[in-house]
């Protein structure tokens, strides 16, 4: 028994989310032979890019017409940084939003008016199937700022009506105390930091099931089942999974109906793509691959064919739910980042599902990769558990070599298992950080 | 007769024994005997404390990992072989003693070490049977 309403859902837009193949397929190609007219005359980089490559907005008259173009890359909006992929007229720029750039140079993106509503649209749609109405209060506590998590979420709130609760990240005293006082109906956050907030309600002595939230839409970062169901058993809630990114348009290019069987993409205005990062082929339904984007609609910065470098799966088969949309399954790592250790690929996704079937386990964990000589190594730190701690050191030992040993049939090569003390593994406000390679490739 | 004994668990780490004895002092608390078992990662430290329950429940404010383990302390004569008798009558028990650590003050002219062994209940029947005295609680806290 769940707070949770399944009586409540709806879907926001049905001329646009149950479409018919044909209707749909009809859509994308009228949007998408515009885009590609629209953005060939009003940026440089397009012009210059496709006709280096000898093809011109002629060339698209049937939707697999598509692979025809180039893909762009993260480098490429780097490259024209900040604002040479611009498309519309400065003078229709209402917002502008950012990555942290904590790779290099950060990729900003201007934001027309029509932008923003479509983002909305995007967000609200998926809150209406967590069960959002007019009269129940969202708390937002992604952060609010040049990232789009904040702004993305308000927005969708507002779309239905709903009171949204611009919380950010941050001051958990205050989340804390406004969830349960407001009351909050939904909260929306990354799923690290929901788990942390539901730890603050238990260190604080109140079960966080007393607290009247029914769900909320949890992205921003990789999760994994596992952390769901903590999550919804600690809350007594549905959490659904949200997906986006600034390159496309924020948070809301895909979100998760409350049958939770994969995040149905907002089709009419992104139009995905799974290739392989190696070959660069475009793959069927249900093979894994780098899931790749085109705005349909977005007149600020348009992306055509943009290589997001996240690892999924597309499938069109009908939802349960009604909607026609087709489906992308939970992210499962990064085409960039997941991390090759002694040659093998790990990604830290893997760990992290072996750590959260441990019961006696905090979900806060860090994956240390260093090379103290030629060799690799993987450390991999959890937390012990305060309430049920044997002060036997054969226990803890073997605590240790079991969890090691889990994960090394997980991931094929052994790692190092430490133990910390409670709560001494930082909880990250925004997007946990759980790995950190100290190596140095150069 | 068994006692209470904390058992804190340290992470290999500057300041931390520091940080659970500093907690301990805010609150008065004292510390009757105490040992630590270290691997290369992590350590116990094994005490007996003037109050026990305060002192997990000040500890675990300070998010320390906390627990009790039933151990027996004992009297034993504080001389050569003194020990070697008590432990000589739990071998021959068949009593595995998983560890063992002195108190820091002396009662007179014994010497008080306490005992964790993998059978409790028989070891403290052994050894009270053959006149070693085993200290309560009240007198081990208040010692």
């Amino acid at each position: 028994m769940t707070k949770f309403r399944e009586e409540d859902v709806y879907i926001f837009n049905k001329s646009r989310e149950c479409m018919s193949k044909e209707e749909r397929e009809e859509l994308q190609l009228r949007r998408l032979k515009k885009v590609v007219k629209y953005a060939y005359e009003n940026v440089e980089f397009y012009r210059k890019r496709y006709d280096e490559h000898g093809v011109s907005p002629d060339d698209i008259q049937t939707l697999e017409d598509i692979q025809k173009l180039p893909f762009i890359t993260k480098d490429d909006l780097r490259n024209t940084y900040p604002f040479d992929l611009q498309a519309a007229d400065k003078e229709d720029w209402v917002e502008v939003h950012s990555t942290s750039g904590t790779t290099g140079i950060p990729t900003v993106a201007a934001y027309t008016q029509k932008d923003l509503d479509i983002w909305a649209e995007c967000v609200a749609r998926g809150l209406a199937s967590l069960g959002v109405h007019k009269n129940d209060i969202v708390n937002v506590a992604y952060g609010f700022g040049l990232f789009t998590g904040g702004h993305g979420a308000q927005y969708g709130v507002q779309k239905i009506g709903a009171l949204a609760v611009p919380m950010s990240s941050g001051n958990t005293q205050r989340q804390m105390n406004f969830l349960r006082d407001f009351p909050a109906d939904f909260l929306c956050c990354t799923p690290s930091y929901a788990l942390y907030l539901a730890e603050s309600f238990e260190q604080a002595g109140i079960d966080p099931k007393s607290i009247p939230l029914r769900g909320g839409l949890y992205g921003a970062e990789m999760w994994s089942e596992e952390i769901r169901s903590k999550l919804e058993d600690k809350f007594d809630i549905s959490a659904q999974n949200i997906y986006g990114l600034t390159e496309v348009i924020g948070p809301g290019v895909a979100t998760e109906c409350h049958i939770k069987d994969g995040m149905h993409i907002a089709e009419d205005h992104f139009y995905p793509e799974i290739i392989d990062p190696k070959t660069l082929e475009v793959l069927p339904d249900g093979k894994r691959g780098e899931i790749v984007f085109t705005s349909l609609t977005k007149t600020g910065m348009p992306v055509i064919r943009y290589r997001t470098k996240d690892i999924t799966s597309i499938n069109h088969d009908k939802c349960g739910c009604g909607r026609t949309t087709v489906r992308m399954s939970r992210i499962t790592g990064r085409s960039d980042d997941m991390l090759k250790v002694k040659g093998v690929i790990v990604f830290p996704k893997q760990i992290e599902e072996v750590i959260m079937t441990m019961d006696e386990l905090s979900p806060a964990y860090q994956i240390i990769v260093s090379r103290p000589g030629t060799l690799d190594v993987i450390e991999v730190q959890v937390e012990i558990d305060q309430v049920n701690f044997s002060d036997s050191i054969v226990d803890l030992e073997g605590f240790k070599l079991n969890l090691a040993r889990k994960i090394r049939d997980a991931i094929g090569i052994g790692v190092k298992v430490t133990l910390a003390e409670p709560f001494s593994i930082p909880r990250s406000e925004g997007k946990a950080v759980r790995v950190i390679d100290k190596r140095d490739f150069n | 007769m068994p006692i209470k004994q904390l058992s804190v668990f340290l992470e290999n780490k500057k300041g931390r024994l520091w940080k659970s004895l500093n907690t301990l002092k805010k609150e008065d608390i004292d510390i009757r005997a105490l040992s630590i078992a270290d691997t290369s990662d992590f350590g116990i430290l094994r005490m007996i404390v003037s109050d026990p329950d305060k002192a997990k429940s000040v500890l675990e404010s300070q998010n320390f990992a906390v627990s009790f383990a039933d151990v027996l302390a004992i009297e034993v004569e504080d001389q050569p072989g003194g020990l070697e008798s008590a432990l000589a009558l739990l071998n021959d028990y068949d009593v595995n003693v998983e560890y063992i650590y002195a108190f820091v003050e002396k009662k007179t002219s014994k010497a008080l070490v306490v005992l964790r062994t993998d059978n409790n209940e028989l070891s403290s029947k052994l050894l009270s049977d053959n006149s070693f005295s085993l200290i309560g609680h009240d007198e081990a806290y208040s010692l």
